[in-house]
């Protein structure tokens, strides 16, 4: 980020915005539970949680968005005005005027049927702070500052002729237009992919240090605070557990459940040998526990009596407070990470694909006629050995689900062969391949989707088995308990439906159906991806576990490199239908010799404040390209650091790159200097 | 419970109960011949004897009016059955495979669709002869294309959804992934359209009565009824009124039914979603 931002001193200021004992329920739902905060002008306060624990209500209510059928108490002061008792008029030019808002999904914040010059600028005419004469040239202004290209020619376009991201940057250029006093930022890269979220950080890092307007960031993901933040408040059940400096939180956590999320993310800096997640799950709002809503969970608490009673936020240093009776003192660092030595591939190759191509046909829509080819999958050569686990990683449409659907013979190859424990699978006739899908299981990425709303989990785990006619040769309903087991669900819970399980439950329900018809090969499409951050370390320590028990082979299909890194034995990053590099995991995080691999990796925030101005970081031009038109040559030249004519001209072979267990496809390989 | 959450909804079923209940078992229990006359009383008023009246012939109009009800009622439960039973195995297979498959089946469902009901019914009688068995196959016929694309919407939303796929994935065949997982999910909008269905039907079925096509007489029929009736409006009123009256509220109730069904059904499935 930029090295003017303050590091979190003092402020010197009066607070733009005070929230004092903020409560918001819904009917029994009490989302939000007193909570108290200060924003400072030209800083930036960074609210993390997970799903449910109240920080995108807290920032409705800030905003004075909230329905009629929301209960707030409490106050929340902007410039003097008192946004939960304040009236219409006052709220409208109070967004209009002094506040920003930049919501998660660019696509539902943009109208489909504005132009965007129309719509950057709405605000300003429509407060008349600028004349409707003026709209374009201000919205012009507005889009070159966020980097938008060409934008005189852009301000006449539609949301749908703009890319994910650019769209992302359209939304802050309007959050950001005028002079802003407060800018409200609700999960704004989460719909984004790495490198373009690596580009719309900058930007509002830019644009924030320009206008020095002060910054809440509500976000999941503690790389994007510890990257973006000043200061961090941690929200547990509706409540602040721990407020403190960036530094101070990533280094130091004083509040258990803060510590727990630190030491159960996957690091892309480090390997651990095993990630240590919060047991449980997540509390609902309408059922919280009594006492201190994290005890249940906590490491430290558990059945001491004094958690019976909620802690309330207390000071425990300057600008640092945590809410629990037992807070950890400096001592109680993290622990060091032991690396673990990523496993060599032995055996016979389980999965062998080569030159598998997946090619859709885009089709005129007078007459249905073939007017091109969408290559999804151009070219894909791959190979998993028994026992080991190979990721595939890749940015949105780089084809790596549509890799792992053909392999599974739930999209028909266009061209190439895949062959399973030596025999080739592609074209075999139906009957053939359910006899191949006992041995090899796929894991969807959403496990509110892939489970049958209407089965019970019991019939949904035994349902493989009642397909191929095995349930009772296998053992009927001990062998299901049994996998229930395994995943570490209870065999009690057999009868309850899809929709009284938690997300992570639901993923294990996912995951013991896949195991029922003991296959040999998993092939995981972004098994962790839709879940929280504590419940991901529980999946992926329980993959790793049933791996050693019955060992299985992975196919681990992710975006994200950190997961990838934990979980790996060997990576292959793919980007727009091909595989650009593959090598062993501790070669390919530590020497990247592709491009697209080295920036992919610089985009990445880590959750280290420390490393925030360390670190060289890539941000690639330009976001993917569509499938449908790959550009000529080497398919990634029109974003790349090193592109040359020749890249544009002539493809690069997928060839191993000397010296290093890799293989590249790329005319300039080699390491970053 | 529901009953005053949803007082509408409450209000017709009790009134379709007791309609049910009354065509068939009323019989059973009273002396309640329709086809009785009684020529010294016809066209009389409501009275002591005849609650609702007697017609022209001097019959029993609220006999006639239950007689009738269970015309009405058996028509209207047989077409829709054979709506149905055509209707939602064309939108499954239509939806569930696409391809030419769907075209072939969707433009036959848009021939059907463009036909006007009445005409077509009265010329498949025509075919047929007048009896109750060519009201109910002309009814149920015009009755395809809806649940065709009810079920063909429903399904063509859950059939790239993760569960389905799945099927596919564990090895499942076509069959048992369309009957065993996507025709058990695509219940709700089915069930809120056989309710609205069976007031069409009931509607139609006393229109080709009332054009004098419908079941033949002297078979008591609502729309029959309606037909006689409209000639005696001056000398007895209560002769079309009482049997439109009953026919208005059937019609008004299995709406209000429809409706709420959708709107519980629409409030179950949110509610599913909220719980995840």
């Amino acid at each position: 980020m930029s090295p003017t931002s303050s590091g979190g001193a003092a402020p010197p200021d009066a607070p733009v915005l005070s929230v004092r004992d903020l409560a918001v329920s819904f009917g029994a739902g009490r989302v939000v539970r007193g909570i108290d905060f200060d924003v400072f002008p030209g800083e930036v306060l960074g609210i993390v949680g997970e799903s449910g624990s109240g920080k995108s209500v807290t920032a409705l209510a800030i905003s004075g968005l909230l329905d009629a059928s929301a209960n707030v108490s409490g106050s929340v002061r902007f410039a003097g005005l008192e946004i939960t008792t304040a009236n219409p008029e006052d709220l409208r030019h109070m967004r209009g005027v002094d506040v920003g808002m930049i919501f998660q999904d660019p696509t539902t914040t943009l109208n489909p049927v504005l132009t965007i010059g129309r719509q950057v600028t709405e605000g300003q005419v429509a407060h008349r702070l600028i004349s409707a004469e003026a709209a374009d040239a201000q919205a012009e202004a507005l889009l070159r500052e966020v980097d938008i290209p060409d934008p005189a020619a852009r301000i006449g376009q539609f949301p749908h002729q703009f890319s994910g991201g650019m769209r992302q940057r359209a939304v802050i250029a309007m959050a950001m237009a005028g002079h802003k006093k407060l800018i409200i930022a609700d999960e704004p890269t989460t719909a984004l992919d790495v490198t373009v979220q690596a580009q719309v950080l900058a930007v509002l890092a830019r644009r924030r240090a320009e206008t020095g307007a002060a910054v809440i960031l509500i976000t999941h993901d503690l790389g994007v605070v510890a990257e973006v933040a000043d200061r961090v408040a941690v929200m547990y059940a509706g409540r602040i557990v721990e407020t403190g400096t960036v530094d101070a939180i990533f280094r130091t956590p004083r509040h258990p459940y803060t510590s727990g999320l630190l030491r159960s993310l996957p690091r892309l800096d480090t390997v651990a040998e095993r990630l240590q997640p919060i047991d449980g799950q997540p509390p609902i709002a309408s059922r919280l526990p009594s006492g201190c809503a994290f005890h249940p969970r906590c490491a430290i608490g558990r059945e001491r009596p004094e958690c019976q009673t909620e802690p309330v936020l207390r000071d425990i240093a300057p600008g640092a407070s945590v809410a629990c009776h037992f807070p950890q003192s400096e001592a109680a660092t993290l622990p060091a990470r032991i690396a673990s030595e990523a496993r060599g591939a032995r055996g016979a190759p389980l999965l062998e694909i080569e030159d598998l191509r997946v090619h859709f046909p885009i089709r005129s829509r007078l007459l249905r006629r073939r007017i091109g080819w969408v290559r999804a999958v151009d070219g894909v050569n791959l190979t998993v050995h028994a026992g080991e686990t190979v990721g595939l990683v890749g940015e949105s449409g780089c084809g790596k689900t549509t890799t792992g659907r053909a392999i599974m013979g739930l999209l028909p190859a266009s061209g190439g062969r895949i062959r399973f424990d030596g025999e080739d699978i592609t074209g075999l006739p139906r009957s053939e391949l359910r006899r191949i899908r006992r041995q090899m299981q796929y894991v969807f990425q959403d496990p509110f989707a892939s489970l049958n709303p209407i089965r019970t989990a019991g019939e949904i785990v035994a349902e493989p088995l009642r397909i191929h006619g095995l349930y009772d040769q296998m053992g009927g309903d001990i062998y299901i308990g049994g996998l229930f087991e395994k995943v570490g669900l209870s065999a009690a819970m057999m009868g309850r439906l899809p929709r009284q399980f938690s997300g992570g439950q639901k993923q294990r329900i996912g995951i013991a159906r896949a195991l029922a018809l003991q296959p040999r090969l998993l092939i995981l499409d972004e098994p962790v991806a839709a879940l929280d951050v504590s419940i991901q370390a529980q999946i992926v320590n329980l993959l790793q576990d049933l791996q050693r028990e019955l060992g299985l082979a992975y196919l681990f299909v992710a975006h994200d490199l950190s997961v990838v890194r934990h979980i790996c034995d060997r990576v292959a990053v793919m980007y727009l239908g091909r595989i650009v590099e593959e090598s062993t995991r501790d070669a390919l995080y530590a020497t990247p010799v592709h491009p697209y691999t080295q920036s992919l990796l610089s985009a990445v925030p880590l959750p280290d404040p420390a490393l925030r101005n360390a670190r060289r970081r890539i941000v690639l031009r330009g976001e993917i390209p569509s499938p449908a038109r790959p550009p000529t040559g080497c398919t990634f030249h029109p974003r790349c650091f090193r592109a040359t004519a020749r890249c544009a001209a002539e493809a690069p072979v997928f060839a191993s790159y000397p010296g290093l267990p890799s293989s590249v496809a790329c005319h300039f390989p080699g390491a970053a200097e | 419970m529901i009953a005053l959450r949803y007082p509408g909804a409450f209000l017709g079923v009790t009134f379709l109960a007791v309609l049910l209940l009354a065509s068939f078992v009323a019989p059973v229990l009273f002396d309640l011949d329709p086809l009785a006359q009684d020529l010294a009383a016809a066209l009389d008023p409501p009275n002591a004897e005849h609650w609702f009246g007697a017609d022209e012939l001097g019959r029993d109009i609220l006999a006639r009016v239950i007689a009738g009800a269970r015309t009405s009622l058996v028509t209207a439960g047989g077409a829709v059955l054979i709506a149905g039973a055509i209707g939602v195995p064309i939108g499954l297979v239509a939806g569930f495979f696409g391809g030419w498959r769907d075209a072939v089946l969707m433009r036959i469902v848009d021939v059907l669709l463009a036909l006007p009901n009445i005409l077509f019914a009265m010329a498949l009688i025509a075919v047929l002869g007048r009896s109750q068995g060519a009201a109910l196959v002309a009814v149920g016929i015009t009755g395809i294309p809806s649940f065709a694309r009810i079920t063909r919407a429903q399904v063509l939303s859950l059939r790239s959804r993760d569960f389905v796929v799945a099927v596919e994935a564990m090895g499942g065949s076509a069959g048992y992934a369309m009957f065993r997982t996507v025709l058990p999910n695509a219940w709700s909008p089915i069930l809120v359209q056989v309710v609205i269905l069976s007031s069409v039907a009931i509607l139609l079925e006393a229109a080709l009565a009332f054009l004098g096509v419908g079941i033949p007489p002297p078979a008591p029929s609502w729309g029959e009824m309606l037909r006689t009736g409209k000639s005696y409006l001056y000398e007895a009123p209560t002769y079309a009124v009482l049997p439109g009256l009953v026919l208005t509220l059937t019609i008004l109730s299995l709406d209000t039914l429809g409706r709420t069904l959708a709107r519980i059904l629409e409030d179950r499935a949110d509610h599913a979603g909220d719980a995840a």
